[in-house]
């Protein structure tokens, strides 16, 4: 790792250049439309990486990141360790190993269409107005393209990224299309051990009566960045039903934007943050209501210890055609040591009369009165502490309901806990 | 057609430009020339005959305003201001103190006439000789009253009852001459030169505003007010206001404000500091209902106001209290800073938005004391083609330990061309503290309507209940004189916009 110029804006820039750099001296080799990658290289050197001043960055520095440097990646292997982090489900694999798909560990489709091989584009990212994105499009080099036809089942689908911890940049791009009435659960795990840069970029095509379960654990190496953007549109009837788990990574940024664009389309953007040590997490939504009767839920649980920070930031924009609209979102943390802090802005932007939108935040420790009854029948002190934490979540947790992946979550929720999630410092 | 639409329209025909403060007053006024520069803010002090640290004070933050660039992150589209193009300096013209009120300039009598001043007082604002000493009319509560008219003060009530409890109440100007240490001292301490792009322009400019100074353990008998008018054409008001409350102290405080119907905009930017010191309560109300434009968007204020307070003796309390049913643009955030341990911040807001008003206002509240409380109740309500934001802040310092805030954010819809936006802020630093937060929106409910047009009432009146119930978290806070005024102006700001 080598460090870049000083200051902030310095290094964003720095960083911005060598991404481009690097794409200079590979594109006649990256698979894929050059055309989509040129352009998005044009903007990545116009518009740098996202800066300080920007309202959507004010919480979230990038700094840390920039100054690091990442070599593209190079083919690795997963240890037996890495692998036995996955979570034991049934479900159709679709491996990707620092960024590559790994056909070994993956599994065969049935009834539905994965193409790999290539980054899988779609049509629904922009990265005119990500800049992440735009890194993403120019550096891509594989991901998995999903396509399940109408009125058909496709299961559940364990997408797993595996990084192998070398000091590596990779940015995978999924495209998954659901045709009218089609079902999938989409278990999006991404793991890892060490050091290294996962910027994946995912976009969800949902055609009318179609639903996706999107459940994802975000459990990187201690010195990771994640860096993920979310595109979901969502036609007549269809719903977006997603879950987050975030456990790991230095820094990390979950961006979400979700799109009603059908009449009684739904989404849920639900999500649970754990973070320890020095971590910053940030979970960022953008659901946009635009047609009538549309639905949106999200219901954000951040438990905070050590040094750690999370953010979340929660947008309900409603268009003027989507009358009906109804809107909620509820954000919730615990502070649970004297140095973590919570920022948070829910917003809403309204341009409908008949709807109703609602949000609420709450920050705040854990209940003095709630401990002390617990352990006035005997709990001891550590052990009432974690039923409560575990309590706190479970308005989040509790709309999971494939039983495998919600099994590997509390899992997860628990190791967490056991490892260092209770150790207040 | 249904009886929505029907209503609407006919309302909408009956009461193109039911702003009834629009009038202008012709006065003898004695105006700088258009435009801002280094001499126009040496003319403005001089005219004043301001000490040389005041100029020196003025002329530096006019420097540092040059270098800034006006603030784009408020969601409020407006084309840009030709800050060239005003008159920073306009006063009526005065004369020899007038011996009754036979003698004073009668359109300056129909102004406070239409404003609704009592006679008596009305006399007082003239500077009619000898008015001041004249006991009140009856139990009427006494309210003692500053009046600034354009860029001026004109003249201010009570002045001797407040002198015998030791209160100083009058124009900034005035106390500039008279009180220099303390206006040195606490001038720009709440909000500093380079605070906004606003504050540094009003800071170079500013012409008049009020002061008030309550010493130790006193309580104010009376509420203190100031008028506020916008009359000159292609002037802008700058007025700064400075409330210094010492320990155990009270003062309630009221502000209006007017301006006369015009189609161009006129720019409004204020300052107003309060410092509270131990055991100190500051409460500050405002019904601003500048000139919002006409039924197209025309013409209107653009308000720009920066309101802090300092919270910095322990169990100080500083409670803001607004209705904003007026300007074309409303831009403005009053704050307080918890600096001292329990101390108490405290907002209550009704914002309305009709026609193409836009506003975006709220609150920052900073918790840097311990066991520092503080309450957001924010109502706001869009109709027409208006836009309605609220903006706030809540931030927990690692210090304040026990902090508490609750903030309950509402809007109301009425009509589907509007917009209502809500933009919290909320940072916390330290796991003691205990924040929550709530936002809603909605449209008034059929039932409700149904209920109030079956029991024959017109569905304005109608509307108007409703909203009235909407506020009453807010309204309830006013003293209540303010609060009958809020009330009619709530309906009075709705009419033409019934759906």
């Amino acid at each position: 790792m080598s460090i870049a110029p000083s200051g902030p804006l310095a290094a964003l820039k720095a960083a911005a250049d060598s991404f481009v750099a690097d794409y200079q001296a590979r594109k006649t080799t990256l698979p894929g439309d050059s055309h989509v990658r040129a352009e998005s290289a044009a903007l990545l050197a116009a518009n740098g990486l996202p800066g300080p001043r920007e309202e959507a960055w004010r919480y979230t520095a990038l700094r840390p990141f920039a100054e690091a440097q990442f070599k593209p990646t190079a083919k690795a292997e997963p240890s037996a360790a890495l692998l036995a982090r996955l979570p034991h489900v049934e479900a159709t694999r679709l491996v990707f190993v620092d960024g590559r798909f790994h056909s070994e560990l993956s599994g065969v489709p049935a009834g539905f269409r994965v193409t790999t091989g290539e980054p899988a584009y779609g049509t629904l990212a922009r990265p005119a107005a990500e800049k992440l994105v735009a890194l993403n499009t120019m550096l891509a080099e594989d991901g998995a393209a999903i396509h399940v036809p109408a009125n058909t089942d496709a299961g559940t689908v364990l997408l797993a990224s595996l990084a192998t911890g070398a000091a590596v940049g990779f940015h995978p791009r999924h495209h998954i299309v659901l045709e009218p009435g089609a079902q999938l659960t989409l278990l999006d795990v991404t793991i890892g051990d060490g050091e290294y840069l996962h910027n994946p970029v995912l976009t969800f095509e949902v055609a009318a009566g179609a639903t996706v379960t999107h459940l994802r654990t975000q459990d990187e190496g201690a010195g990771a960045f994640h860096l993920s953007t979310v595109y979901a549109e969502v036609a007549e009837g269809g719903t977006y039903d997603s879950f987050a788990l975030i456990l790991g990574a230095k820094l990390a940024r979950m961006e979400v934007h979700a799109r009603l664009a059908g009449p009684n389309a739904a989404a849920h953007l639900n999500a649970a943050q754990l973070l320890g040590a020095s971590q910053h997490a940030d979970f960022t939504t953008i659901v946009r209501h635009d047609a009538p009767n549309t639905a949106s839920r999200q219901t954000v649980k951040n438990v905070l210890t050590g040094r750690s920070r999370g953010v979340f930031q929660g947008k309900i924009e409603v268009a003027r055609v989507a009358q009906k609209t109804d809107g909620y979102q509820m954000n919730q943390a615990l502070l649970l040591s004297a140095n973590a802090e919570m920022d948070s802005k829910p917003q809403l932007e309204i341009y409908a009369d008949d709807v109703k939108c609602s949000h609420g935040a709450t920050v705040g420790a854990l209940d003095a009165d709630q401990l002390f009854y617990l352990r006035s029948r005997g709990v001891p002190e550590a052990e009432a502490r974690a039923i409560l934490v575990r309590a706190f979540l479970s308005e989040a947790l509790d709309p999971i309901s494939h039983e495998g992946a919600r099994a590997a979550m509390e899992a997860a929720i628990a190791a967490w806990w056991a490892k260092g999630g209770r150790v207040q410092t | 057609m249904p009886a929505v639409a029907e209503t609407l329209d006919t309302v909408q025909a009956a009461t193109e430009g039911g702003y009834k403060w629009g009038f202008s007053t012709d006065i003898e006024m004695e105006m700088a020339p258009k435009g801002l520069n280094e001499d126009i803010i040496r003319l403005i002090s001089a005219r004043k005959n301001e000490p040389q640290w005041l100029l020196d004070w003025r002329l530096a933050a006019y420097a540092v305003w040059l270098k800034m660039t006006e603030p784009e992150w408020a969601m409020l589209n407006h084309p840009p201001i030709d800050y060239q193009d005003l008159h920073y300096y306009a006063a009526p013209k005065k004369k020899p103190g007038p011996k009754s009120l036979d003698e004073v300039d009668p359109e300056l009598l129909r102004t406070y006439e239409k404003l609704g001043i009592p006679l008596r007082e009305r006399a007082i604002l003239a500077g009619v000789e000898g008015a001041d000493g004249a006991p009140a009319d009856g139990d009427r509560p006494q309210v003692a009253m500053d009046a600034v008219f354009d860029s001026v003060s004109v003249a201010t009530t009570f002045k001797s009852t407040l002198a015998k409890a030791g209160v100083i109440f009058c124009p900034i100007s005035e106390a500039v001459q008279e009180h220099p240490e303390l206006v040195r001292k606490y001038l720009g301490s709440v909000v500093p030169t380079n605070d906004n792009y606003f504050a540094a322009l009003n800071s170079a400019v500013f012409t008049d505003g009020s002061f008030v100074y309550i010493p130790k353990g006193v309580r104010c008998p009376m509420e203190l007010s100031t008028y506020f008018r916008i009359n000159a054409r292609n002037t802008g008001q700058f007025e700064r206001t400075l409330i210094i409350a010492e320990e155990a102290s009270y003062v309630s405080y009221l502000e209006g404000c007017t301006a006369p119907q015009r189609d161009e905009n006129q720019l409004h930017a204020a300052v107003v500091e309060l410092v509270a010191f131990d055991d100190a309560q500051i409460k500050y109300s405002t019904v601003q209902n500048w000139y919002p434009g006409d039924a197209e968007g025309k013409g209107g204020i653009y308000n720009f106001v920066t309101k802090r307070g300092h919270c910095r003796g322990a169990r100080s309390k500083i409670s803001w209290t607004q209705v904003e049913t007026g300007s074309a643009i409303t831009w403005k955030y009053p704050s307080c800073v918890l600096q001292g341990d329990d101390s108490v911040g405290e907002f209550y807001s009704v914002a309305l938005t009709n026609n193409y008003q836009q506003a975006d206002t709220g609150t920052k509240m900073i918790h840097i004391g311990k066991r520092t409380k503080s309450t957001i109740v924010s109502k706001g309500i869009s109709a027409g083609h208006s836009n309605n934001t609220y903006r706030g802040l809540v931030r927990i310092d690692r210090r304040a330990d026990g902090a508490r805030n609750f903030t309950q954010c509402d809007s109301l819809l009425i009509g589907d061309q509007c917009g209502a936006h809500t933009v919290p802020y909320i940072e916390s630093r330290n796991p003691t503290a205990k924040l929550e937060h709530e936002a809603t929106t909605s449209k008034i409910a059929e039932d409700q309507l149904f209920y109030c047009r079956q029991r024959g009432l017109s569905q304005e009146d109608a509307v108007g209940l409703i909203v009235n119930g909407f506020c009453k978290d807010v309204l309830k806070e006013l003293p209540m004189e303010f609060a009958v005024e809020a009330q009619k102006l709530l309906a009075i700001s709705l009419e033409g916009s019934v759906g």
